[in-house]
């Protein structure tokens, strides 16, 4: 009986060491939360050791009581049953001590975290303030001071680069040593954004703003996700934050900005946009916007996302494709997309998506048209 | 199945009916207890099913098994079976068996309103089946239930004919469960033996008192919230969309109002359980019985007003989440009390080590364990680190698999022999609780790294830097899940026969407030009293 539960006290040891020995064998392992790289999340960082530290303390006191138990108070070992344990001082006060004992503890804990909670809701004045929009799947960040929009989806790599789903074609870029204002909503279904080195996550709610805010202490590129459930890319929308020093940041700003005023320049020009111009430029905007969902084939997912390719709408008439494309369909997972891009775009992708697959329309759809169907 | 209640009728009265009748339209509380049971322990097996498929999939990086939306829909019903199919159930169950039984009543307060809440189950299973199926057998089935068990819309008004049925899936649940706390409310109240008071009540009958008292406070509040979202998604109301002047978020807070108390309705049959296990093989009475009462009472009552930790994220005002996160880290108040009480229990007893005392023993250690992550997890800007991340799904699977399942594990084992009338195989049962516990352990505690490194829960595919612990997860799933095919042989068997049980096995170790169900032999007969016995 007892070598029987030697031997499996034995085998759990072994299979907790296993697990751990498999585990250090690894060098980049990470067992605690991911070390802090901003004023804020230097200070949650804290705040979690601290709680992390009385938590080990008291499962230490927990286990140690009751291995003693298990070892002293054995019916095998002839022990006695103490019937009136229960009617001792002790017995008659314990309702009394450990509350105490444990209203102690909690109040030490959330004394230290109301403080830190605080720290996290101000809203001091900002340097920069950045509006986050999440979408399905990717994110949206406005320079709101600037006028600058970075689109920033999902980089596609092979399951074995060690950036597999971590990394985006344009991070959010942030100087460091700066007061950063996030405004987070959403366009169809609640996010949530956050990057745990840098900052805390708040969720984005469509038709609702939340506020957040960082100040990065370190250069460098800081990785997070979605951390809300938002559907079938829920995976497959990561959040990368570049800080760079101050004068790199304001240099990135000004060519930012200067790229920003040629797009919006050639978008309203009246240039009439041959066919083959528009489709290459439509194809970007397609892989950039629409491609998460209904595929490079054209061909969506069935069932879940329709087929684009020999569809009603984009082998139909025009006016019926722009209609879709600007102003969505509710309800479902299709964005209105009229408020995300312009009409050069507009007018690209819609040209694109009449003339691949097995479209074959010919149309040639110019800004002009974009602009009278809105 | 019939052997498990087989009637000893040593009383003049009539036997059960013969043949489908005598379940079907049972009014007999240890009947559709039995019922009860074999519903939760199928459900186990459906619900286990999808946890290995979820596994599966996490075994390594990129999507292999199915679709995105197929592998959320999953965790969805994962969740829904587990919570409202298997351990309610199951609790449910035991409560029918003991509790007439344990008090001196001859059967429950209201045995036809008991069939009702009974059959109502079945129906329900059946409409959560047709959720899963709906998208692929009904042309523009839509989007599979990909939601999370949360439901949250707008997510949830995308997804195409499944929502609806897992809503009505929901509104039965709701109604059954409703029942049987109604029921089992009133019986606890009047149907004890004379001099039966409510301060010798068995602890599980506390327990399922207060359970009884939440679930009838709550649920309504989950109905409603479902109905607003089916109107919502067809009847062009906009409870829930700003658009038309609602608020996504209103869902959070209606469904974690429920959402929390539920976990209390999870935990205390569990508690209820221990409280019988552990002085039972310590061999000395239950250490502050009353404390233990009257903390599950201040559970009940706080648990029902802390629910919005569950959304720190959302941008409440400083006072209002200062409120809630000093009212979560509060509850480790009672919660600690009831496990240092089991501790104090063993503390100067004389202890054995049964298969329900091992349960109840790492059940003490395990839940603490999920305690204080809870506590980790109570502290809001913390939490604005851990939140929706698989540091989450380690901590609740550490409640709720020790909290509950491990607990009904314990309470399975402890009356079996009073159920069947033959001991369970002992060996066999140690060999399972040492298989589950260790794969247990090996399946969720590197969750917690997985969590603090980053990785957000409900995701189908992750990045390279997660393969190794999702590796051990998974590895400790499958053994995990494999284990509970010995759990369903040892319950065969012991069904089928064995050695007979006394009517107090383990040499009448039941001290204290044990209840009377050890005055009646194993198995009890059909009708347990049929006079009132007194209690002195």
């Amino acid at each position: 009986m007892l070598e029987r539960r030697t031997a499996c006290l034995a085998a759990t040891l072994l299979a907790v060491v296993g697990c751990l020995g498999a585990a250090v064998a690894h060098a980049d392992y990470e067992y605690n939360l991911t070390p802090p790289a901003s004023t804020i999340t230097q200070e949650i960082f804290d705040l979690h050791m601290l709680t992390t530290t009385i938590a080990t303390i008291i499962m230490v006191i927990v286990t140690a009581m009751i291995i003693y138990a298990l070892y002293a108070f054995r019916h095998s070992q002839g022990a006695i049953p103490d019937q009136d344990f229960h009617n001792n001082w002790f017995g008659r006060w314990a309702w009394v001590l450990v509350p105490v004992i444990v209203l102690g503890i909690d109040l030490s804990i959330a004394s230290s975290a109301s403080s830190t909670l605080s720290s996290v809701e101000s809203h001091d004045k900002a340097d920069v303030t950045v509006k986050v929009t999440g979408s399905q799947w990717k994110w949206t960040y406005e320079y709101l001071d600037d006028g600058i929009k970075v689109v920033s989806n999902l980089k596609k790599l092979e399951p074995t680069d060690p950036l597999y789903l971590r990394d985006v074609d344009n991070p959010l870029v942030l100087p460091t040593g700066k007061r950063v204002r996030f405004l987070l909503t959403s366009s169809d279904v609640l996010h949530n954004w956050g990057g745990a080195e840098v900052v805390p996550k708040k969720i984005s709610i469509p038709g609702y703003i939340n506020e957040t805010w960082t100040n990065i202490t370190k250069e460098g590129v800081y990785r997070g996700q979605c951390y809300e459930n938002c559907g079938a890319g829920h995976a497959f929308m990561p959040a990368v934050i570049s800080a760079v020093s101050p004068d790199k940041f304001e240099q990135w700003r000004a060519q930012q900005k200067s790229q920003a005023a040629q797009a919006a320049a050639e978008a309203s020009s009246d240039k009439v946009w041959g066919k083959d111009e528009l489709v290459a430029k439509g194809q970007e905007v397609y892989t950039k916007n629409c491609m998460a969902c209904h595929q490079a084939n054209g061909k969506g997912l069935p069932g879940v996302f329709p087929a684009l390719s020999g569809s009603k709408i984009a082998d139909g008439p025009v006016a019926g494709h722009l209609e879709r494309v600007i102003h969505g369909k509710p309800g479902t997972a299709m964005a209105a997309w009229g408020p995300q891009l312009n009409d050069l775009e507009i007018a690209a992708v819609v040209t694109f998506e009449r003339n691949s697959w097995d479209n074959h329309t010919g149309d040639a759809v110019q800004p002009k048209d974009v602009k009278a169907a809105r | 199945m019939s052997g498990a209640v087989t009637a000893h009728d040593d009383h003049h009265d009539h036997g059960p009916p013969k043949g489908w009748q005598r379940w079907l339209y049972s009014t007999n509380h240890k009947d559709i207890g039995t019922m009860y049971l074999f519903f939760s322990l199928f459900m186990l097996f459906f619900g286990g099913a999808m946890a290995m498929y979820i596994r599966a999939e996490l075994f390594m990086p990129g999507v292999q098994l199915a679709s995105p939306n197929f592998y959320n829909n999953m965790v969805t019903d994962h969740a829904l079976v587990m919570v409202f199919g298997m351990v309610m159930p199951a609790a449910a169950g035991m409560a029918n068996w003991m509790i007439p039984m344990m008090i001196g009543a001859p059967d429950m307060a209201l045995p036809r309103l008991n069939n009702l809440s009974f059959w109502l189950l079945p129906a329900a299973a059946l409409m959560l089946v047709l959720s899963i199926v709906a998208p692929y057998i009904f042309p523009n089935g839509g989007t599979p239930v990909n939601t999370g068990w949360t439901l949250l819309p707008p997510l949830s008004k995308q997804v195409g004919i499944g929502m609806d049925f897992t809503i009505f899936a929901i509104h039965l649940l709701g109604v059954s469960s409703i029942l049987a706390s109604i029921n089992i409310v009133t019986t606890i109240l009047n149907m004890r033996a004379p001099g039966m008071t409510l301060m010798k009540m068995p602890l599980f009958v506390w327990s399922w008192f207060f359970t009884g008292l939440l679930l009838i406070a709550v649920m309504p509040v989950l109905a409603g919230a479902v109905t607003m979202l089916l109107f919502d998604r067809h009847f062009g109301t906009s409870f829930f969309d700003a658009a038309g002047g609602g608020d996504p978020i209103l869902f959070q807070h209606l469904f974690w109002f429920f959402g929390h108390p539920e976990v209390y309705v999870l935990l205390l049959p569990s508690i209820g359980v221990l409280g019988l296990v552990i002085p039972t093989f310590s061999r000395k009475p239950l250490f502050g019985y009353k404390s233990l009462v009257w903390g599950m009472a201040f559970l009940a009552a706080l648990g029902m007003v802390v629910w919005a930790h569950h959304q720190y994220t959302i941008g409440m005002s400083l006072a209002a989440t200062n409120y809630f996160m000093i009212g979560t880290i509060l509850i480790s108040i009672p919660v600690g009390l009831m496990l240092l009480n089991f501790i104090f229990t063993m503390w100067r007893g004389s202890m054995t080590f049964e298969t329900p005392m091992l349960f109840g023993i790492a059940i003490i250690l395990m839940f603490s364990f999920a305690g204080v992550t809870g506590v980790m997890l109570a502290v809001v800007p913390a939490d604005m680190q851990y939140h929706d991340t698989m540091f989450v799904v380690a901590h609740f699977h550490y409640a709720l698999i020790p909290g509950a399942v491990f607990g009904l594990y314990a309470g399975v084992f402890y009356w079996l022999p009073k159920w069947t009338g033959h001991m369970y195989d002992e060996r066999l049962g140690k060999i399972f609780f040492w298989w589950t516990t260790i794969s247990f352990n090996i399946t969720f505690f590197p969750q917690h790294f997985l969590g603090l490194a980053g990785m957000p829960r409900r995701i189908v595919d992750y990045s390279v830097q997660y393969t190794d612990f999702n590796m051990i997860s998974s590895i400790g799933g499958f053994l995990f899940g494999l284990s509970h095919l010995l759990f369903l042989y040892i319950i065969i068997k012991t069904i089928r026969g064995g050695e007979k049980a006394p009517a107090k096995p383990w040499e009448g170790a039941q001290i204290g407030t044990a209840g009377l169900e050890w005055t009646l032999p194993s198995p009890p007969p059909f009708h347990s009293f049929t006079e009132a016995p007194v209690v002195r």
